[in-house]
């Protein structure tokens, strides 16, 4: 974070922590917002707004204007246009899990939360698709298809809250996206309101819908296109047979190396899933799922599919694995080891909590072949800003994903998460890498995009979030850096000249 | 400062001879050179830089000069038994799979083209190479403009260089035929089934995977019908129509299921479980909703303000 940015956060996160009463300027706002959407539906108390005014990231310094629930897609229509009328940005917001701040409201915009828009509106199983309103949980989702024998494939960690439209605008992942593909390759159409309140499909059903592929474009856009309110997702036939392995080594780079060789040798497990030591012990404190605490580092390996493939797989896996320096493989048995096996996979967050009050969840991706050299790194940042990171990660992407826990409390702390988040993103770019795989940059990550991104690269992503909105009006200050971002800068000035001094 | 890798300069060399300036455009191996219409008179006419320029077995990916044809792409990578999801067509290069955008007949097991494509090296419309996407098979690094470049006939950016995301090759792979099934039956019961083609009477079926689960997919195919082993698929009709898997799958039957009405006497291969259908006659007109028009525009005329890139091709007319 630059020092004039992080200056402006400052002072913006000790108003945060003291929202203001709703101010005279905002009566006729919400008194027009209520008139649309009804009065219980829109929030503009002290209470909600502080609520609205951040996600699960570690940036605390957003400001929410009045809190909308629209329940239909007129009235997150009505929503945008009335907000425009009063020269306001709108940020749309699903169940708040993003870590980047893509959903932290800048400049006291309406923030629309689509969390009551959360019907699966029908499955077309003629079409393989499950149209969806965005603020269906994800898992949910699945639950809902189980009995089609179906499933939507995209599962972040996050998934027993985030929403499907949080997923579209972060492009989400999961562990099992190394086979199946992230988001963007399961939403084969969006209704979308843009910033000018008119409403859109984009994509469709159809096998090649003519023009642009405006909907690849909109998924992973950040709220910053246009909102979703409604998605086509395809379903995902469960897989016939499942394995899961537990892989223990002695050391970080052989755990590594049998990544590599497993990918190398033509498998494509649908996860591949790497936890080190000081995780292990974490999570064994919390969730007591079996993992060997003598372990420096393990996979967790699975592979689905129809029965043959994954028998062969798995003992190719397995053999691999050896022939890598594993000390022990575990087979999941039964149903129920298996899901002991992910509960502690899915548990290490949790699991953190129990070391240190707070945790930064880092999210950077380096090449396969990569890993262990940038993960000796995050070590030696850690170590040098005295901070304890504990590495879970998407090994089979190459997604790292350090943690680095933490007690705020302590003076001077956020300054060092900070340089040292820095360094472990330097790190990652050093080698070829990206700045986020799963996370998306939102204010989190916008001033590094220069860092990855050349002067001509940024202006075209700038021209892509400009044809779907000139005006910068749908969540302005995300993801592109001021400098190819001009208009966004304006708005927010007009809404609170302190904001950005 | 940018830390990501550096530009190639052989695209730095490509990049000169597009220039800032005047109407240009990149030919291919010509082999779709109809879609969205012809590129207008005086036009000039590039090639873009061949070659493999990097190929990683072990991160499952390549990365490809857009003069590269697919043939030679993918016997560079057959020697580590990989491929990419790109159709092969004689003379078809990979800008121009990308840039048209068509799928191969094996979607249904290798995915569309579009997700295909990890990073994008292209000359923008003022003459500058600008690179979408990341060197990492995963990213959310800002705006998709790789998901947007693909299908977008070069209107939006002359693509230089592509990585592309490799997979591996089944070990086991083999066509099939069988007469007067149901083959969405196919669809629904044979998960190794990387493709499905029906004409109306007769299924046409790859089988890909491990051998194990093709063989038991075979024994699939056999109750559902008498199978026969052929070499591959059937010969392809001409024009290509944009269905809906279910109005694939009812396509010929004259009842209007398919898209713009009946669709009875026309000769047909359809694409089951994706929807793409190979006719005899070119798909009426599909209405373009105002809104998505409007964005089309918006979206060339910020990309490319003054139309030189490929003037005369529009995705919005690709049937």
């Amino acid at each position: 974070m630059s020092p004039l940015l992080a200056a402006a956060a400052r002072r913006l996160g000790r108003r945060a922590h003291r929202p203001e009463p709703e101010g005279e300027a905002d009566a006729a706002l919400v008194a027009e917002l209520r008139a649309a959407v009804g009065a219980e539906r829109v929030r503009a108390d002290a209470a909600a707004r502080y609520l609205a005014s951040r996600d699960a990231s570690i940036y605390s310094e957003g400001t929410a204007g009045p809190l909308c629930f629209p329940v239909t897609t007129e009235q997150v229509s009505a929503c945008v246009r009335i907000a425009a009328d009063h020269g306001r940005a709108v940020v749309p917001r699903g169940a708040g899990t993003g870590l980047s701040g893509g959903a932290a409201p800048l400049g006291r915009p309406v923030v629309l939360s689509l969390t009551r828009m959360n019907e699966l509106l029908s499955v077309d199983l003629d079409n393989g698709v499950a149209w969806v309103q965005p603020g269906m949980v994800n898992l949910e989702l699945s639950r809902r298809l189980a009995p089609y024998g179906m499933h939507y494939a995209p599962d972040p960690s996050s998934q027993q809250a985030c929403t499907i439209g949080g997923n579209v605008a972060t492009n989400s992942g999961g562990p099992h996206c190394l086979a199946y593909g992230v988001t963007s390759a399961h939403v084969v159409a969006l209704e979308v309101v843009l910033s000018d309140a008119s409403v859109v499909t984009l994509g469709g059903l159809d096998a090649e819908p003519a023009g642009y592929d405006l909907r690849g474009a909109f998924v992973g856009s950040e709220g910053m296109c246009g909102i979703a309110t409604g998605a086509a997702v395809r379903l995902t036939p469960n897989p016939a047979a499942v394995s899961t392995m537990l892989m223990a080594y002695n050391d970080v780079s052989s755990g590594a190396a049998t990544v590599g060789a497993i990918i190398a040798d033509g498998i494509v497990p649908a996860a591949l899933e790497m936890l080190d030591r000081r995780c292990i012990s974490a999570i064994e404190d919390f969730a007591k799922a079996g993992y060997p605490r003598d372990a420096a580092a393990v996979l967790l390996v699975e592979v689905d599919g129809p029965p043959g493939g994954v028998a062969a797989s798995a003992e190719r896996v397995a053999r691999i694995a050896t022939a890598n320096g594993a000390v022990s493989v575990r087979v999941a048995a039964d149903d129920a080891e298996r899901a002991r096996l992910w509960k502690g996979r899915k548990s290490a967050f949790g699991a953190v909590a129990n070391i240190l009050p707070d945790y930064y969840l880092h999210d950077t991706v380096v090449p396969r072949s990569r890993l262990v050299e940038v993960l000796e790194q995050v070590y030696e940042i850690a170590d040098r800003y005295e901070l304890t990171a504990l590495n879970v990660f998407h090994a089979g992407d190459g997604n790292l994903h350090p943690i680095l826990a933490f007690d705020a409390r302590v003076p001077g702390t956020m300054e060092r998460v900070h340089a040292a988040g820095r360094e472990i993103i330097e790190a990652s770019l050093a080698v070829g890498g990206a700045l986020s795989g799963e996370h998306g940059i939102g204010v989190e990550k916008r001033d590094y995009m220069e860092r990855m991104f050349s002067d001509a690269d940024l202006d075209q992503q700038s021209r892509l979030r400009a044809a779907f909105d000139p005006h910068c009006r749908l969540n302005p200050g995300k993801v592109l850096p001021s400098a190819h971002s001009c208009a966004d800068i304006g708005l927010l000035r007009a809404a609170d000249g302190k904001i950005w001094g | 400062m940018t830390t990501v890798g550096t530009i190639d300069p052989v695209l730095t060399d490509f990049a000169t001879e597009v220039g800032p300036e005047g109407p240009v455009g990149v030919r291919g191996g010509g082999t779709r050179r109809h879609v969205g219409g012809e590129v207008a008179p005086g036009t000039r006419e590039l090639r873009a830089p061949a070659g493999v320029v990097a190929f990683e077995p072990a991160e499952m990916t390549v990365r490809v000069r857009a003069g590269t044809t697919v043939a030679e792409l993918h016997e560079a990578l057959a020697a580590s038994g990989q491929r990419t999801a790109l159709p092969e067509r004689p003379g078809g290069t990979v800008g121009g799979a990308l840039m048209v955008g068509e799928s191969a007949i094996t979607r249904l097991g290798l995915g569309p083209v579009r997700d295909a494509l990890l990073q994008a090296r292209y000359v923008c419309a003022d003459g500058r190479v600008a690179t979408g996407g990341a060197g990492t098979v995963k990213n959310v690094s800002g705006f998709d403009l790789c998901r947007l470049l693909v299908g977008s006939l070069g209107t939006l950016g002359l693509l230089g260089e592509a990585l592309l995301r490799t997979v591996p090759i089944p070990e086991s792979e083999a066509w099939f035929r069988l007469e007067a099934v149901d083959p969405r039956q196919v669809w629904q019961r044979c998960r190794t089934a990387n493709s499905i083609l029906w004409d109306g009477g007769a299924t046409w079926v790859l089988l890909s995977g491990y051998a194990a689960d093709t063989a038991a997919d075979r024994a699939i195919l056999g109750e559902l019908g008498e199978v026969a082993d052929v070499e591959g698929p059937p010969a392809l009709p001409p024009h290509r129509w944009s269905c809906t898997p279910a109005e694939a799958a009812a396509f010929g039957s004259g009842n209007g299921a398919a898209p713009n009405g009946a669709t009875a006497g026309i000769d047909f291969v359809a694409e089951i479980g994706v929807g793409v259908v190979h006719a005899s006659e070119p798909q009426p007109h599909r209405p373009v909703a105002p809104g998505v028009a409007e964005l089309n525009r918006r979206m060339k005329e910020r990309f490319d303000p003054t139309g030189r890139l490929n003037p005369g091709r529009d995705p919005l007319r690709r049937n």
